[in-house]
């Protein structure tokens, strides 16, 4: 929403879908000023509010569940601290039921997720330009402030949680048993040679399996909180409209679609948390 | 939307996060979660324990409640026989005494009857002997008339 241009739908709908992207430009190192700009960038850039507001709800979590831990007695727990005990209680519990290995750092994985996601999520049920525009009196021109709506982020720790799905699998069953595990099935024969010939198609159909891992589970993220993101873009499309009808059906509609979208934040951070202790539990077993 | 150094710093934030957690917030929050279920349990048991103890107490109580009746019962049953024995004893004497009393008194009345009836039968000879002298208008004598008159007395 440059000033003196005209503000239409597709400009509006454009301007929110835009990242603040830093990197290289015709005129060295800056801010993107437009979505092609950032396209050109390439690899080589960064997307600084995405990023920017991940990394500051990481520290949002950190910060508060320190802070609990700090406080944390074997006394009654009161007001915040009963709060955050039950949510570890309640990721502690989700983890015992689908993760059956002995391994400390599962938990904690999945805590990280669960809360870290639940807070990307709820940038959503932010009015789409309340912050956006803050940002916009203060020259930046881009924001956008719901990090799980990029695919770098989601993809992000898709990718690592496919890191942590590697490590596991090679640290517990070996590289070999690794191997095995890609080449020996589904199809298995008793007859080296002809298990020899299986190995081909083995592999390829269990790669395709392990890779679709981490993309299911950063793209449904993506896709769940995207869709829901461009829902709101179009209801405040119609506060523009200029009729007050429209206007006050808009209202409506955002508040009936936060109310529902408070169902699916919370659910896709606790679909991204059970599948990834899922995945590492397949990691963990031996065939 | 293109794909670009945001998905490693995000990578490597995700990383560093998860370290925090883990070392910082999890296992404390864990281990005082998990203390505080000892202490739960325990301070259940010992409610246990103490309202086990109670019921003991309270069966120790009414026992020797009960035994405590017993023996009063005992007692008192004791008291009454020995009541009635002091009551028995009692009468025993007082009717020993009365018997012993009466038998003197009559006794004393015997005496009394008997040496009345000497008087009597003394008087009885003399008035005889006496009526017999008028009779006879003799002096008859003394000597041997007495033994007649002691005769005639015995016989009264």
């Amino acid at each position: 929403m440059a000033s003196g241009v005209e503000i239409t739908s597709t400009s509006y709908i454009q301007h929110h879908l835009t990242n603040l992207t830093f990197g290289q430009t015709d005129h060295g190192w800056g801010f993107a000023h437009n979505a092609q700009e950032a396209a050109e960038m390439g690899f080589m850039a960064v997307n600084v509010d995405s990023l920017g507001w991940s990394i500051f709800l990481g520290l949002v979590f950190c910060i508060l569940f320190r802070f609990a831990a700090n406080r944390a007695t074997s006394g009654v727990p009161t007001g915040m601290q009963n709060f955050i005990e039950m949510m570890v209680e309640f990721v502690d519990g989700t983890v015992k039921d689908s993760f059956h290995g002995n391994n400390p750092w599962i938990a904690p994985i999945a805590l990280t997720i669960f809360v870290w996601v639940f807070f990307m999520n709820l940038m959503d049920l932010i009015p789409v330009d309340f912050i956006p525009h803050l940002f916009e009196v203060g020259g930046v021109p881009f924001q956008k402030i719901v990090p799980s709506t990029d695919p770098n982020i989601t993809l992000g720790m898709a990718l690592a949680v496919f890191g942590m799905i590697l490590y596991y699998s090679i640290k517990v069953k070996g590289v070999s048993g690794f191997l095995g595990e890609l080449t020996l099935q589904p199809f298995a024969a008793k007859s080296p040679i002809i298990q020899a010939m299986f190995m081909p198609i083995n592999l390829a159909l269990e790669l395709v399996g392990l890779l679709a891992k981490p993309f299911s589970l950063g793209l449904r993220l993506f896709g769940n909180m995207y869709a829901g993101e461009m829902i709101f873009i179009l209801i405040a499309i119609m506060y523009m409209s200029g009729s007050w009808i429209l206007g006050a059906f808009g209202g409506t509609l955002q508040l009936g679609w936060a109310i529902f979208h408070i169902l699916i934040i919370t659910l896709q951070a606790f679909i991204f948390m059970v599948l990834t202790v899922v995945y590492l539990g397949m990691a963990h077993e031996n065939h | 939307m293109n794909i670009n150094l945001t998905l490693f710093g995000q990578m490597i934030s995700f990383l560093f996060f998860i370290w925090f957690c883990k070392k910082f917030v999890w296992t404390a929050i864990i281990s005082s979660m998990e203390e505080r279920q000892k202490k739960i349990a325990a301070g259940l048991d010992a409610a246990d324990k103490a309202s086990r103890d109670l019921e003991i107490a309270q069966e120790k109580v009414s026992a020797q409640l009960k035994e405590a009746k017993k023996e009063a019962t005992v007692l008192i049953e004791q008291a009454n026989k020995r009541a009635g024995q002091i009551v028995d004893e009692a009468k025993e004497q007082a009717k020993t005494e009365a018997d012993r009393m009466k038998a003197g008194a009559k006794a004393e009345i015997d005496m009394e009857v008997n040496r009345a009836k000497e008087e009597l039968r003394g008087k009885v000879a003399g008035l005889a002997l006496a009526g017999a002298e008028k009779i006879l208008k003799a002096n008859i004598d003394e000597k041997a008339n007495s033994a007649l008159v002691d005769d005639l007395a015995a016989q009264l």
